[in-house]
């Protein structure tokens, strides 16, 4: 089984070289740790800023100077900013190569629910819907369960959607499903599960 | 026409009215425009709807006036961060219009841009898309039809804005991340108020490096502002 960190560094091997990537909050913020080597790869933060960098050291935060997740962070050589209209307008327009976000509920099709539990936590969508509509690919990054032993992975979300038919792939702590036709397909395993204990933990449909 | 006002109060002296729609600026805390917002407290303007990516903390930001109850609905992306804000959420005193964040961003630049009106495949198939006109466009692989839903633009009755710097004509410099939605939220006012941190001299910005021109903006002040971070986060030293 992965922990959160080896989640977050298999995700990191989806990265490709030159690409433009959106990372969310939670365990897909820690993929910018291990970027591999050789691959360099822009990070956009939704709130306006392209080529985000990493925390300030103590006594050098900048209050103008956030993430998305409203932490304090710091510039790089390559950094611009921009304005919320035109960062969602690259966003929308099909710029951002990838989005790795975290998730409620994901559906064999692709559904994704990861903004709202009905009557409990209502804090909004922030960027996702955007995000999840107009990137090239989704990558999914969450536990293959909640805390109560029930698989987050179904064969139809129960939350309110996030996005229809928008994610391509899933990364748990259990291992790797692609969506494809018909279900979910294996693509590996975390270590020390077999793929009949990832069946067994999966209530979505899965294929081959 | 002069643009420069001494302060916040007087800058918006005349512009206020009970019920009145204003679209604000900022992101988190950052980029808020403080000055103008505690103003606003201290004319006890009622009925207020907001169009602002969030609602503040409770003691900083649009919380502030969620206080004193007077905001009575918001058009939001995220609100997490505000308990007063979930309270009176939850006890059906406030109203919450969801906005996805780029729709937000983008309804702000249509209506300052005269587009009453756009499409976006942002919450097709999601609660965003319901009751809203759909129409499908070839823009899918090898011009397969995509769903898209009608947005539309946004026309508020003032825009609260916070830039870094301005000269006595308006032209606005914005720094760093503290850009978001000030810009869009800056041009789909009837007016426009900013607070930056310094005015200057007009003549001494770079004209090339004018992020809002002054088109944009009728009334200005100069202040402190205090600038809360809102998740100070950091790295050791190496």
């Amino acid at each position: 089984m992965w922990d959160r960190n080896q989640m977050a560094a298999r995700a990191a091997q989806e990265l490709q070289d030159g690409w433009y990537v959106n990372l969310g909050i939670g365990i897909p913020t820690l993929v910018s740790n291990y970027i591999p080597e050789g691959v360099e790869v822009t990070l956009q933060s939704e709130n306006g800023m392209l080529g985000m960098g990493p925390f300030p050291v103590e006594g050098t935060e900048d209050a103008d100077l956030i993430n998305a997740g409203k932490q304090t962070i710091t510039e790089l050589p390559q950094t611009a900013y921009f304005d919320s209209a035109q960062s969602f307008a690259m966003i929308r327009g099909g710029k951002i190569a990838m989005a790795i976000l975290g998730a409620m509920e994901v559906a064999e099709n692709g559904d994704l629910a990861n903004w709202m539990i009905p009557n409990k936590l209502v804090k909004g969508m922030g960027g996702a819907m955007d995000l999840v509509a107009g990137v090239g690919r989704v990558v999914v990054v969450m536990d293959h369960a909640n805390k109560h032993g029930v698989s987050k992975v179904l064969k139809e979300c129960t939350l309110p959607l996030t996005g229809k038919a928008v994610v391509d792939r899933i990364i748990t702590n259990l291992g790797v499903l692609d969506v494809v036709e018909g279900g979910l397909k294996i693509v590996e395993t975390a270590d020390g599960v077999t793929e009949d204990e990832l069946r067994a933990a999966t209530e979505a449909t899965i294929v081959g | 026409m002069k643009k420069v006002y001494s302060n916040a109060a007087e800058a918006l002296d005349g512009l206020l009215h009970d019920g009145m729609f204003i679209a604000a600026g900022g992101f988190g805390l950052c980029g808020i425009p403080e000055l103008l917002l505690d103003a606003i407290k201290d004319a006890g303007t009622k009925n207020l709807t907001f169009a602002s990516n969030n609602a503040g903390v409770d003691d900083f930001g649009i919380g502030i006036l969620l206080q004193t109850k007077q905001v009575k609905k918001m058009i939001s992306s995220y609100v997490g961060e505000n308990a007063e804000f979930m309270r009176q959420y939850l006890s059906k005193e406030l109203e919450l219009e969801f906005n996805p964040q780029g729709t937000l961003a983008e309804r702000m630049r249509a209506g300052g841009a005269g587009i009453p009106g756009f499409f976006t495949k942002t919450g097709v198939g999601t609660v965003i898309a319901e009751g809203k006109f759909e129409k499908q466009f070839p823009t899918g692989p090898d011009g397969a039809m995509e769903d898209y839903i009608m947005e539309e633009g946004m026309f508020a009755d003032l825009a609260i804005v916070k830039a870094w710097k301005a000269d006595e004509t308006g032209n606005l410099v914005f720094r760093k991340t503290a850009r978001n939605f000030n810009a869009p939220a800056a041009t789909c006012g009837k007016v426009c108020v900013v607070e930056v941190e310094e005015i200057v001299p007009t003549g001494s910005l770079d004209p090339d490096a004018i992020h809002l021109p002054g088109i944009y903006v009728h009334r200005i002040i100069q202040g402190t502002h205090e600038k809360r971070i809102e998740q100070r986060t950091t790295r050791p030293a190496a």
